[in-house]
């Protein structure tokens, strides 16, 4: 008996240490005020602004699990979070071009996720219009989900647990796309980066070394107008003049809009946390920031239909390059890499 | 928004009756059967039909005193599905002398993010990598196309310039429909397959057998826009 009671007490201790005395770990409980959306000072209005799609912690919650969870793939190898991957703002660190099933490597690099409900469009080619439709790309795309949405709310129907979630987070049986697609929008649109060093400096309460100071002044003759403040991209297509990869034939946003003017333009990337997000470029040729800079500063062998900005830029010295550097990384924004909110609760551990 | 409210309303009405649009597939002046008849193109091409279906909506009905109510909904008529080939429609009561739909979903329905019901994607009407939805699939076989398999596919779809591929369709009834709560009405209404084929282009599928974004889309759009025609009333 003594025994028995002893046991039990050690269950209830142990379980009490892992999830936290309320009986689930509370690292990963989300609250009202978790999924409030604030806008940043400073920040223009949003396009996306969650109306017919009002954020709820159930809603949420189920959109993290979902995104989290490779149900959402053909042979249920690969999440979304597979190759979004936090630590690199929901880029894939490290990777030049994307992954899929069975070992599919795709033509892109992996864009991050982060301040997503600004963007007007999607993808490198901005062939995705709105928010919650995006994810649909990734999932039937042959060379990375390769699932249908039909299958995949066929495999959730089967779910008791995705079941309960559903009905908690929609109040009602329903099972559908609309809901599937509106629960990750509103975790993929609550990622906001918005606290980086840049922004505390903005703000007045962090201050820049000499160098990062240069290389903000730098960085707004020569970058900004297209990595225009404070998303640190104008949302346009533009081709920066690289060599076409003879090998992917890619030539970006004219596959999207038909116009042989738009032949490898692409989608002018936002550069928070870039840092995190290398490889760089559509195809992700360059391993390092310096790789880039060198680029802009050095190449003149443009390609046809190249962006007028890529000739105003004119040649940086090695030290302009070394502060345009020191500047970037004061985008890197841990408040957002470590949010709690986005973490994946089934595989870490706070 | 107001057209929404009436149609969102007069459904609870008593002065209202009921109207069911039944669709007959044609290719030609035959009646279509999927996989198993073999028809021919204005070119002589036989070829057999394996997928047919296509969306309609934001119809409108005008009234004898020109009053035009409009249904917002969209319904996917599909050949294999005997069921989406009747849509029930409640009216208000009246008489009424023309109606008109658009072959394809209009742009709101496009950009608007995630939608339901007909306009669910699961119904793989949606193109994922350049977001709009196909208003109409036409698929099959013939031996002149030099597509893997000779199959065909005329995938349409597109809400933008310049490859709109949006269609209204306009048709004036012979006599006034007579809508009351007293007896349901049914519309007959013919969609042939074979328009998309011919006029004001003839296609020649062992010239152009696989149409699957906004390539030449157009050229299709344009022949379909007078595939319907109204062949009953009562």
């Amino acid at each position: 008996m003594k025994k028995r009671n002893v046991a039990i007490w050690i269950i209830v201790l142990v379980s009490a240490a892992l999830y936290g005395f309320g009986g689930v770990n509370k690292y990963f409980l989300i609250s009202p005020e978790d999924v409030e959306l604030k806008v940043p000072r400073g920040f223009p209005k949003p396009n996306y602004r969650f109306k017919d799609n009002k954020p709820t912690p159930e809603i949420f919650v189920l959109g993290r699990k979902l995104f989290y969870d490779p149900v959402l793939s053909k042979d249920s190898t690969i999440s979304c979070g597979s190759c979004h991957q936090r630590i690199a703002a929901f880029g894939h660190i490290d990777h030049a071009l994307s992954h899929g099933i069975n070992g599919l490597i795709g033509k892109r690099n992996v864009p991050a996720l982060q301040n997503l409900i600004w963007k007007d469009a999607f993808m490198w080619d901005g062939g995705v219009n709105h928010l919650e439709v995006q994810p649909l790309s990734p999932i039937t795309n042959p060379i990375e989900m390769n699932e249908s949405m039909a299958h995949v709310i066929e495999k959730l129907k089967h779910n008791k647990a995705y079941a309960e979630e559903f009905r908690v987070a929609f109040g009602d049986s329903d099972m559908t796309s609309q809901h599937l697609l509106r629960a990750l929008a509103q975790f993929t649109g609550l990622m906001i980066s918005a606290n980086s060093r840049y922004d505390r400096f903005m703000r007045g309460e962090d201050t820049f070394s000499i160098s990062e100071k240069s290389g903000l002044e730098l960085f707004r003759a020569k970058c900004a107008s297209c990595h225009e403040e404070p998303l640190f991209t104008d949302n346009r297509y533009r081709n920066n003049g690289l060599a076409p990869d003879t090998g992917l034939k890619d030539k970006g946003r004219s596959a999207i809009s038909g116009a042989q003017f738009d032949e490898y333009k692409f989608l002018v990337p936002g550069l928070r946390n870039i840092e995190m997000t290398y490889p760089y470029m559509h195809d992700g040729r360059f391993r390092k920031l310096k790789n880039v800079l060198d680029y802009y500063s050095e190449s003149r062998n443009f390609s046809p239909n190249t962006a007028k900005e890529m000739y105003e830029i004119g040649k940086l010295s090695e030290q302009d390059k070394k502060d345009i550097i020191a500047f970037l990384l004061t985008l890197t924004d841990k408040t957002f890499l470590y949010d709690r909110r986005f973490v994946d609760p089934n595989v870490s551990e706070p | 928004m107001a057209t929404l409210v009436v149609a969102m309303s007069f459904t609870l009405k008593p002065d209202s009756g009921k109207l069911t649009l039944v669709l007959h597939h044609y290719v030609g002046d035959e009646l279509l059967n999927l996989d198993t008849a073999s028809y021919k193109n204005a070119l002589g091409q036989p070829f057999t039909v394996t997928k047919f279906k296509y969306y309609i909506g934001n119809i409108r009905f005008r009234k004898v005193n020109g009053e035009e109510i409009q249904i917002d909904n969209y319904y996917l008529v599909d050949e294999d599905e005997d069921r989406s080939k009747k849509i029930s429609l409640n009216l208000p009561d009246g008489g009424y002398t023309a109606i008109s739909f658009i072959i394809g979903v209009d742009s709101l329905h496009n950009c608007s993010g995630a939608q339901s019901g007909a306009l669910d994607p699961v119904n793989a009407m949606f193109w994922t990598w350049n977001t709009g939805y196909i208003f109409l699939k036409l698929e099959g076989k013939s031996p002149l196309s030099k597509s893997p398999g000779n199959i065909f596919e005329y995938h349409i779809g597109g809400y933008k310039q310049p490859a709109n591929c949006i269609r209204r369709v306009s048709l004036a009834l012979k006599q006034t429909l007579v809508i009351s709560n007293a007896t349901p009405k049914e519309l007959q209404i013919k969609a042939d397959a074979d328009e998309l084929l011919k006029s004001p282009t003839t296609i020649d599928i062992s010239v152009l057998s696989s149409v699957t974004d906004f390539h030449n889309a157009t050229i299709i759009a344009d022949n379909y826009a007078d595939m319907f025609s109204i062949i009953g009333e009562k």
